[in-house]
């Protein structure tokens, strides 16, 4: 369901505490220092914790040990000459296998230890090589493997999600003005129906126009083998796009529509408001100077919001569709315990994040003259 | 008392209320019902007890209620046990202390459109030394009979006539599901409507030695939901996904609220470091991914449903609600009835649980009905990705095994149409009651 943060702390003016700031400069400089350092400390915890998970606090390290073992003891197996040798000499050097293997992956030392250089590792954004996937080009860099993945999600993601986005927004203040009309009432009834996840759309939409009705594909990004043509493959892209685009606005459209409509209707419900139509202004000039307007934060917030969420991508709606995106290499990647590539995915989103939510306090200032920077207590 | 009074007459004015009241109670009705009639136990034995259970249902078959749809009539199952069953009638001829000859007749009427979906006949032999041997004959409605198959009968033997290569060639190339009841003459396949009976000849050689018989004709439609690819009948699955789909939205949606309620009304009102922490600890929480972290707990831990549950509501609790909850508090905290509390000298508890929290708790019931359906997709969502309870059926998990068993490209849509229409009707049926209750509650909304 879209979540319009309607009673969002930023956005409500902070109240002033009877403190006279001292002075402009030192005030901003002060909350940004504050505020950066409070949201370095949530990224390093967030990703040191993503990293305890998906190492499952050392235990994947078992895993691994148990398959270099394995490998050893099947390659000593295979290999004829090693065959002859006895007994104690044979052990001796698989040992000796196995000991190069793991200190080639560092399992020489402790987990604890590993952890805190994954995270060095991880918040340099030295995102290193993963251990079982790699990329279509035969790469093993994560950076490579998540640099392939990002078109198809961007793709795919920008066009459903912008898309949602600008028409439930222009569509609410539409029906916000002329709320209790029949469309309104329809968006109202109909916005239950955005309780179900996009997947849940798209297996039904593969229902009926793959399998029922063979009009369109069950999924993938382009035919096989991929058209030639640039146009051709465009529009190839494009069919194939048409199913899991239409079931993410099926699911976002209504309940977001209902709710910017509810959120714009508050707004315009203001004296002020009042005053504007007393005044006899056009519908447009209150619209754009009296609702849009004191609305812009949120809707600022909500787009960015939105903007970085594309990043990891849906991983349901990927696996539906089979679109080789970064929500299915993160699948892949935790279902083969290849931590790099987790903690990769994970790290960039959270800097996004991070740097998303700085950002915004800024924007608010700049957009919301009754914003003041550092102004309130406890503006977190 | 008469508060809910109050609130049931205001919900009871909106339509859309009820109705999602409506459906609630109806989803309720049905778990309750199956949690009574089903036990647990029954149904982890019919849903995992292997072929003992659903041998006699066909495989993939659809849903009874298939047929409204057309005017055809297709097959249902026919089980014929002679030890059981009177349509199977038992005569032995000869000296019963020597060599004797006994005959099943199996009988039975077979009044529908289409072919079967497979034949399969039991038989379970009892003898000391030397092997019954058993010859099946197949007696058409209009008077044809066709020599089956012969054999030795062990203890426990299976004849599938539809394997039968000797068969298919006596039945000019048509496989015995279609060539034991299509009419010869017709130049489509159709099949001969009428009474069928299958005679089995069986010759015993000892004087205690004894054969007793069971026919399968598998139809093509079983039960009220059909069954899927092991046999299973699929009504069990539909009907015991309804309590686990309940539970499990209704435990994550007030685990998770009512603990989320809590935290935020502790931090708004202790302030200083506790709140701060309250705050870091969310921002911590949004940067973790959280279904990747669902599934890392269920691939890399464990994957039973009440783990996933408490994992859920754990991430939950340090949602992006608790801002929400943060900035109604604050409001709250300046009320000049909390000075008053505070002037009478309450305590922090006191005034925690007992003048801030249910001063909000009208305000968040809507969003908590809202958030159930979100905690019962959710559970269908890791059930899709693979990582649903092993041991429960749920809905999410036949959605899964239609969808990993090819329903899509086989044309099985009942499979996967089933689960989905419960799924729906759980979240339009909160949704719409959440919805509704949004605008009773809100007073701001009332007149929107």
């Amino acid at each position: 369901m879209a979540d319009v943060p309607m009673t969002s702390e930023a956005v409500s003016p902070p109240r002033e505490r009877g403190r006279t700031s001292s002075s402009t400069f030192v005030r901003v400089f002060r909350y940004t220092a504050v505020r950066l350092l409070a949201l370095v400390l949530s990224v390093v915890f967030g990703v040191y914790l993503t990293i305890l998970v998906a190492n499952m606090g050392g235990a994947v390290d078992d895993i691994r040990r148990g398959q270099i073992r394995e490998g050893v003891a099947m390659m000593l197996s295979m290999d004829p000459e090693l065959r002859q040798l006895s007994r104690a000499e044979r052990d001796a050097l698989s040992a000796e296998f196995i000991a190069i293997a793991e200190a080639r992956f560092g399992l020489d030392q402790p987990f604890i230890i590993r952890s805190f250089r994954f995270l060095q590792n991880a918040l340099t954004l030295d995102l290193g090589r993963a251990e079982h996937l790699t990329s279509d080009s035969g790469s093993r860099e994560v950076r490579q493997i998540i640099l392939e993945r990002l078109p198809p999600t961007l793709v795919l993601f920008a066009t459903a999600n912008l898309f949602l986005f600008f028409f439930s927004v222009s569509m609410a203040l539409f029906l916000s003005r002329r709320y209790g009309t029949f469309l309104d009432r329809m968006i109202i009834a109909l916005s239950p129906a955005s309780s179900a996840p996009s997947w849940f759309y798209g297996l039904f939409l593969i229902l009926f126009f793959a399998a029922m009705w063979g009009v369109l594909p069950y999924g993938g990004m382009v035919s096989a083998p991929p058209p030639a043509q640039t146009s051709a493959y465009l529009l190839d892209l494009a069919r194939h796009m048409i199913l899991p685009v239409s079931a993410m606005v099926l699911s976002g459209i209504f309940a977001s529509t209902y709710s910017w409509r509810t959120f714009f209707l508050i707004y315009s419900s203001e004296d002020y408001v009042e005053m504007a139509k007393a005044k006899g202004l056009g519908a447009r000039d209150i619209e754009r100077h009296y609702i849009l307007r004191p609305t812009l934060p949120t809707i600022i917030t909500s787009f960015a919001l939105m903007l970085i969420s594309m990043w990891t991508g849906a991983i349901i709606l990927e696996t539906v569709f089979n679109w080789p995106g970064l929500g299915r290499l993160f699948f892949s990647a935790i279902n083969l315990y290849d931590t790099p590539v987790i903690v990769g995915e994970t790290v960039v989103y959270a800097y996004l994040l991070a740097l998303t939510v700085f950002m915004l306090d800024f924007v608010y200032v700049l957009v919301d003259p009754r914003v003041k920077i550092g102004g309130g207590r406890g503006s977190a | 008392m008469s508060r809910l009074k109050r609130i049931f007459q205001q919900i009871s004015r909106y339509p859309s209320a009820m109705l999602g009241l409506a459906v609630i109670a109806l989803l309720l009705g049905i778990a309750i019902y199956t949690m009574v009639t089903i036990p647990y136990s029954e149904a982890i034995r019919l849903w995992r007890g292997g072929e003992a259970v659903w041998g006699e249902y066909p495989r993939t078959a659809k849903p009874v209620w298939t047929d409204w749809l057309t005017r055809d009539r297709l097959p249902r199952s026919i089980v014929l046990d002679s030890r059981t069953s009177p349509a199977v009638e038992k005569t032995a001829q000869g000296d019963p202390e020597a060599s004797h000859r006994q005959t099943l007749t199996f009988t039975f009427d077979y009044p529908y459109e289409g072919f079967p979906q497979e034949l399969v006949i039991f038989m379970e032999g009892s003898y000391a030394e030397r092997r019954p041997h058993a010859s099946l004959t197949w007696i058409t409605p209009d008077g044809r009979e066709i020599r089956m198959g012969e054999m030795a009968v062990r203890s426990a033997e299976t004849y599938r006539p539809g394997q039968d290569s000797r068969l298919q060639r006596r039945l000019r190339g048509d496989s015995a599901e279609i060539g034991l009841f299509r009419d010869p003459e017709a130049e489509t396949r159709t099949a001969i409507k009428g009474t069928y009976q299958m005679v089995l000849d069986v010759d015993l050689f000892e004087p205690e030695a004894d054969v007793e018989a069971k026919l399968v004709v598998h139809g093509q439609v079983h039960g009220l939901a059909g069954t899927d690819h092991r046999r299973r009948d699929l009504t069990v699955a539909l009907l015991w996904g309804t309590p686990v789909a309940l539970a499990f939205g209704l435990l994550a949606a007030l685990g998770s609220t009512l603990t989320t309620m809590i935290i935020a009304a502790t931090g708004v009102w202790m302030g200083g470091w506790v709140d701060s922490v309250i705050q870091r600890v969310t921002e911590v929480n949004m940067i973790l991914p959280f279904l990747p972290i669902l599934i890392m707990i269920g691939t890399l831990y464990t994957r039973s449903i009440w783990v996933i549950l408490s994992v859920v509501i754990l991430l939950s609790i340090f949602g992006s609600a608790i801002k929400t909850y943060r900035a109604i508090f604050i409001q709250v905290r300046e009320s000049p009835y909390i000075e008053a509390a505070r002037a009478y000298g309450a305590s922090n508890g006191r005034i925690i649980f007992k003048y801030m929290i249910p001063r909000i708790i009208p305000m968040i019931i809507p969003g908590l009905v809202v958030s159930i359906p979100t905690f019962v997709f959710l559970e269908a969502s890791l059930a899709i990705l693979g990582l649903g309870d092993p041991v429960l059926p749920t809905w999410g998990k036949l959605i899964d095994d239609a969808r990993s068993n090819g329903a899509l490209f086989q044309g099985y849509y009942y499979w996967m149409l089933q689960p989905f229409f419960m799924l729906m009707l759980t979240g339009l049926g909160f949704a719409t009651l959440g919805f509704a209750l949004d605008r009773i509650f809100n007073p701001r909304l009332r007149g929107l």
